[in-house]
């Protein structure tokens, strides 16, 4: 336990506790600070909230005073006094279960010996865990547990981290007098099925351990202890291997595993890891914390740290085992240059690639301009690299030619939410959750995409919290295991903005706006033009059923649940932003929570699900066109000033070219070299023709990425990237939380991402001096008023920090807009249903919709170089039975898919996930050609593409050896990419 | 997980007959509103078909947003739900305290002699299934026999071999309705 000798805001303490015999004022244990993570107290904390000094109980336990919030168990409070009773089925991430009977202590004044965990602490309760009589009734039952459990602990992959073991010598055992010749479970046949980890029945004691964590860590239900008695065994679904149940691969089983029996196979192939590091996920925006477990400079597993703040211990298959894409054989180690694409690579020095990328941006700069070249910043690559980017665009390029990923999704909510709130950026932790009444999700699935998140929201949805999914398809979240959404409106895709206008119409209608929070912190004017706007007819959800296919009735029901809970809280992804109406759908929902009174507090608020790790991030770094760091414009004469200064160079006011106008630019052939950090616009971008044509057009294409990506097929310049494992840094996560990114292996290139940066800039005439990015952080922080108080050495104390971290806000902002908003009063923005130019027609009949999967990753580059490919090998088309049965189409059948901009072929799979004229598949493999299909419509703001909405034909197709003119091309071109990289 | 296409073999539930399944919805659709209705539906549907099919589990987890891994964790639990078809007669033996005092373990050595099975198995021609049952209420008249709903006392190995001829003559009445 740490305990602290100062004393701390007394109103805010969870615990203290005295020696015996001392008089000193007691300690105060602040749970929101003291807690160590690295410990397990037992039983979870009664709540996350501080509780006030004068609430606290006390109790006497081995003669120590502890004090303790109520509700906290014997076993707990003994823990946080580092009294630790002896325990085997109890573990802090999930509730008491009483079931070993090893926590058993007296109690003054009570009969027996009850179990610590499942006993409550109370007020002047005496409570001894250590005499003979205990220790004989633990001995005895330590000896039974061991007379059915294999003695083969040298040897066994446990070893070294076995709560059994530990137990066996707390207690004392010396012998076993019923001798292990009885019916046992010794010759349990194991299952091996999942590619991490392997399932060893014959080492489990059936503590439900495992069973508890799928059940209330997961919330994915997917094991349950089978038949009884001598019998019982963990069963996942009906007594099946793992991979056949609905198991998701989270591994919480096997971290909450006391013994070998669920066991990464990394370990058992390994070892015991010998030192970790904590680390931020690379993967989706919620973040997770890591501890990375090595043997040397070799990750051997990653465990979600407890004291991570956005994942509180949890993880997802992606971030505990899809690390082993950063030692790939696929990665590319060394800098390679050429003269043209129709050219093998060669193989040169950093000096030497860094010159010739550099004279020939100069060249072209020379030949068609300044504004000819531009680059792009990376939404996965940390803020301080990302920061280099913009800054060697703006500084060492001279013009703002610079663009991220974001631009392809999250970037109408930065314009959205700035043009309401004032800020671009979500309002709550993710913590305000457990607050929460009732939950809207709209446009994200957040059990794949977002998963830590998906299980702590269905969580809250067990305690009774009740839900909105408006979502085309039935995402997991509309029903299934102890969830069930109370409205699921099944919208067609493409009419967001008539339904958030018609959530609002409806509680205009009916009066169930708050008007105190509405003239308190709104802009009144503007409040009373939208309502005017909003009243109207046209809005209403008996207009707008007829074309987003919502029934009025429900809609009406499902705005009133809304507007009338106590703490409402919307959750968002891209099916609110990848529209051509994406930024209007985002001030829609602003608008919704303004009209609500759900901004302020926990529990409530608008938060956008960050696809990406650090997309939050890399918006806040300056990354897109017209905004300097901290979303300020460029044009602004002060703020450029500032960073002219700071940066000793002279700064174009005028703003950039977004990612479309440069690829259009490309195409026009008036745009001619682009540098890109880790990004697959080839990939990842929409309408793949008009891409790669693009990219073909370049005469200097220089790519920093881990693997030769697709983007990288067309590059004259390639740089190795390096992996999150292999360089200092921050993500910012979709909660504004800055977490601290940390090297544990040497880059396989050489160099870190931020170095290569430095590097390129050097030789293009612009030096910038870090010996560490501390130092790029340290410059952020001296440059964006959010970022004033960021810095490397509070990050390594504090675990992370959410921005506006400044001198008004010195610890960071978990809840934004508390007093006021940050434009001051809330905008009500008019948002006008304006249906998409993308209509179905006879030739294009159906409706293409697009997202991911849980056990795949954005463009895949990284989760298809992992075993994550067991569940999601290809992408396929989901299709209704409906449509599906019209075509003559089955499950696993070959199907052609067709719109304006392009085709492919794709397997098929019938589901009545979708609804009729629907259908969706995802983007995770190249040669699927997701983005062949979907066109360059974009939203009107900000240029996000409409991928969500795509006008398309579905055809069986009848000879199966065929693949569509752009596969075949995509084969070609990939073999003869790949052959040059063999010279 | 969701979303892949499914295995070339697919998993244990297995394509039970359209008859099954229209029973065990109904089943479902008639005990849904009962608080707890879980164990009423088990209940209802082995009543009804004789086992719980393993389609049934997937059937009742979806309506009742169970998991499979929950509602088979019931099942197994309680060894009177059976999970595969048994015999047109399910023959239970008490194996209970008093029928033990009273000669039970006797007449359970000779039914499972007599009918060539062991617990839970069923005769070749599907006729019988051999279960050991703990206790039917009906100590005063040890050691004791269920078969179907009736229950019978006092049962020695005479009266089983009775029984067990009784089940599997039909009486055939020849020229019937003349």
């Amino acid at each position: 336990m740490l305990q602290r000798s100062d004393s701390v805001n007394p109103d805010t303490s969870g615990l203290s506790s005295v020696g015996t015999g001392t008089v000193a004022a007691p300690m105060i244990f602040d749970p929101r600070t003291d807690i160590d993570p690295d410990k397990d107290y037992g039983t979870p904390a009664p709540t996350n909230d501080p509780t006030p000094v004068g609430e606290l109980i006390s109790l006497r336990i081995d003669g120590k005073e502890v004090r303790v919030p109520q509700g906290t168990s014997v076993l707990r409070a003994a823990a946080m006094a580092d009294i630790n009773i002896p325990k085997l089925c109890a573990t802090d991430s999930l509730e008491a279960f009483g079931s070993c009977r090893l926590c058993l202590v007296q109690i003054e004044g009570r009969r027996g010996y009850p179990a610590s965990c499942t006993t409550p602490a109370e007020e002047g309760m005496v409570v001894k865990t250590q005499n003979d009589k205990v220790a004989k009734l633990r001995r005895n039952i330590m000896e039974m547990y061991i007379s059915d459990h294999p003695l083969d602990c040298l040897t066994c992959s446990a070893n070294g981290d076995c709560e059994l073991q530990d137990m066996a010598g707390v207690v004392g055992l010396r012998n076993v007098r019923y001798g292990y010749e009885g019916d046992n479970h010794l010759d349990a046949e194991k299952d091996e099925s999942n590619p991490y980890f392997t399932f060893d029945p014959s080492k489990c004691i059936v503590c439900s351990r495992c069973v508890r964590a799928c059940e209330e860590t997961q919330g994915t239900f997917a094991l349950t202890i089978s038949s009884r008695g001598f019998e019982s065994k963990v069963s996942p679904g009906q007594d099946q291997p793992f991979m056949d149940s609905e198991c998701v691969s989270c591994g919480a089983c096997v971290q909450a595993c006391p013994t070998a029996t669920l066991s990464e196979k990394s370990i058992i192939d390994k070892g015991q890891p010998e030192h970790s590091v904590i680390t931020t996920c690379a993967y989706c925006g919620v973040g997770c914390a890591f501890k990375a477990d090595m043997k040397g400079d070799e990750v051997v597993r990653m465990t979600p740290w407890k004291g991570g703040k956005a994942n509180r211990g949890h993880s997802c298959v992606k971030g505990r085992f899809a690390f082993g894409y950063a030692t790939h054989t696929d990665r590319i180690t060394t800098p390679m240059i050429r003269d043209s694409i129709d050219e093998p690579w060669r193989k040169v020095s950093y000096e030497e690639a860094f010159t010739f990328a550099a004279s020939r941006i100069k060249g072209i700069q020379k030949e068609f301009g300044r504004n000819a070249v531009g680059g792009i910043t990376s939404s996965r690559c940390t803020n301080e690299e990302t920061y280099l980017v913009q800054k060697l665009v703006r500084a060492a390029f001279g013009n703002n030619n610079v663009d991220t990923c974001a631009r392809v999704c999250h970037s109408p909510t930065g314009f959205g939410l700035k043009a309401t709130f004032g800020e671009s950026a979500g309002t709550q932790t993710f913590d305000s959750v457990e607050k929460t009444d009732v939950m809207m999700v709209i446009g994200a699935n957040p059990t794949d995409a977002h998963p830590v998140f998906g299980s702590r929201m269905k969580k809250r949805l067990r305690e009774g919290a009740e839900l909105i999914v408006v979502d085309p398809r039935s995402i997991d979240l509309v029903s299934g295991p102890h969830v069930k959404a109370n409205h699921h409106l099944q919208l067609l895709p493409g009419t967001n903005v008539a339904f958030i206008n018609a959530m609002a119409h409806v509680i205009i209608d009916e009066g169930l706006e708050s008007t105190k929070s509405i003239q308190e912190r709104c802009d009144v004017e503007s409040f009373e033009t939208w309502k005017a706007f909003i009243s109207d007819k046209r809005h209403s959800p008996e207009e707008t059923e007829k074309y987003s296919g919502i029934p009025a009735a429900e809609l009406r029901a499902a705005a009133r649940l809304y507007a009338t809970a106590n703490n409402a809280a919307i959750y968002y992804g891209l099916g609110v932003t990848e529209h051509s109406q994406g930024s209007s759908m985002v001030m829609g929902i602003a608008n919704l929570a303004m009209l609500t009174d759900n901004i302020g507090r926990e529990g409530v608020g608008v938060n956008p699900l960050r696809g990406q790790n650090n997309v939050q991030g890399s918006c806040d770094m300056g990354s897109f066109p017209h905004e300097l760091p901290g979303y300020r414009h460029i044009s602004g004469d002060e703020v450029r000033t500032q960073f002219e200064k700071a940066w000793n160079v002279s700064l174009d006011p005028e703003p950039g070219y977004r990612i479309t106008n440069m690829l259009d630019a490309a195409v026009e052939g008036t745009y001619k070299g682009l540098y890109v950090q880790g990004e697959d616009i080839a990939q990842s971008d929409p309408n793949t023709h008009h891409v790669e044509q693009a990219l073909k057009n370049l005469d200097c294409l220089i790519v920093q990425d881990i693997f030769l990506n697709e983007t990288a097929k067309f590059a004259h310049v390639f740089l190795p990237g390096s992996s999150f494992l292999e360089k200092d840094g921050t993500f910012t996560n979709a909660e504004r939380r800055i977490s601290p990114v940390r090297k544990v292996m040497e880059p396989l290139g050489g160099l870190s991402d931020w170095e290569v940066t430095l590097g390129l800039s050097k030789a293009l005439g612009y030096e910038m001096n870090y010996n560490h990015p501390s130092e790029i952080m340290d410059e952020i922080a001296s440059l964006t008023p959010t970022f004033t108080r960021v810095s490397y050495e509070r990050l390594d104390k504090e675990g992370s920090l959410q921005w506006p971290c400044n001198d008004e806000t010195p610890d960071g902002t978990p809840i934004m807009h508390i007093e006021e908003y940050t434009r001051g009063k809330g905008n009500f923005a008019l948002t006008e249903y304006v249906a998409t130019e993308e209509k179905v027609t006879k030739r294009f009949p159906m409706l293409l919709t697009t997202g991911r999967i849980l056990s795949q990753y954005n463009v895949g580059a990284q989760t298809r170089r992992t075993e994550n490919s067991s569940w999601h090998g290809e992408d396929v088309l989901e299709i209704h039975p409906h449509d599906a049965e019209d075509r003559g189409i089955v499950t696993g059948d070959k199907i052609s898919l067709a719109s304006r901009a392009g085709d492919t072929q794709l397997r098929a799979l019938v589901t009545k996930r979708m609804q009729p004229g629907v259908v969706y598949t995802t983007f995770h493999h190249p040669e699927s050609g997701a983005n062949i299909i979907t066109t360059d419509n974009s939203d009107w703001a900000t240029n996000c593409p409409e991928y969500k909405v795509t006008a398309v034909q579905v055809n069986k197709v009848l000879n199966t050896e065929d693949a569509s003119e752009w596969q075949a091309q995509f084969a070609e071109f990939t073999k003869e990419q790949l052959a040059y990289l063999d010279n | 997980m969701s979303s892949s296409l499914p295995n070339a073999t697919p998993s244990k539930a297995v394509a039970v007959d359209a008859a099954h399944l229209s029973a065990i919805t109904s089943h479902i659709d008639n005990n849904e509103q009962k608080p707890g209705p879980l164990l009423p539906i088990l209940h209802d549907i082995q009543n009804d078909i004789g086992y719980i099919p393993d389609a049934a589990i997937s059937e009742i987890s979806k309506r009742l947003n169970l998991s499979r891994a929950e509602v088979h964790g019931v099942v197994s639990f309680y060894h009177h739900f059976s999970t595969k078809p048994r015999g047109r007669h399910i023959v239970e033996v008490c194996c209970a305290e008093s029928c033990q005092a009273l000669g039970g373990r006797d007449l359970q050595k000779h039914a499972k002699e007599k009918l060539g099975l062991d617990w839970y198995q069923t005769s070749k021609d599907g006729e019988i299934t051999l279960e050991p049952v703990y206790c039917l209420g009906n100590c005063a008249c040890s050691p004791a026999v269920r078969v179907g709903k009736q229950i019978l006392g006092r049962v020695d190995n005479e009266d089983f071999d009775e029984l067990i001829e009784e089940l599997t003559t039909v009486p055939v009445t020849l020229m019937e309705g003349r």
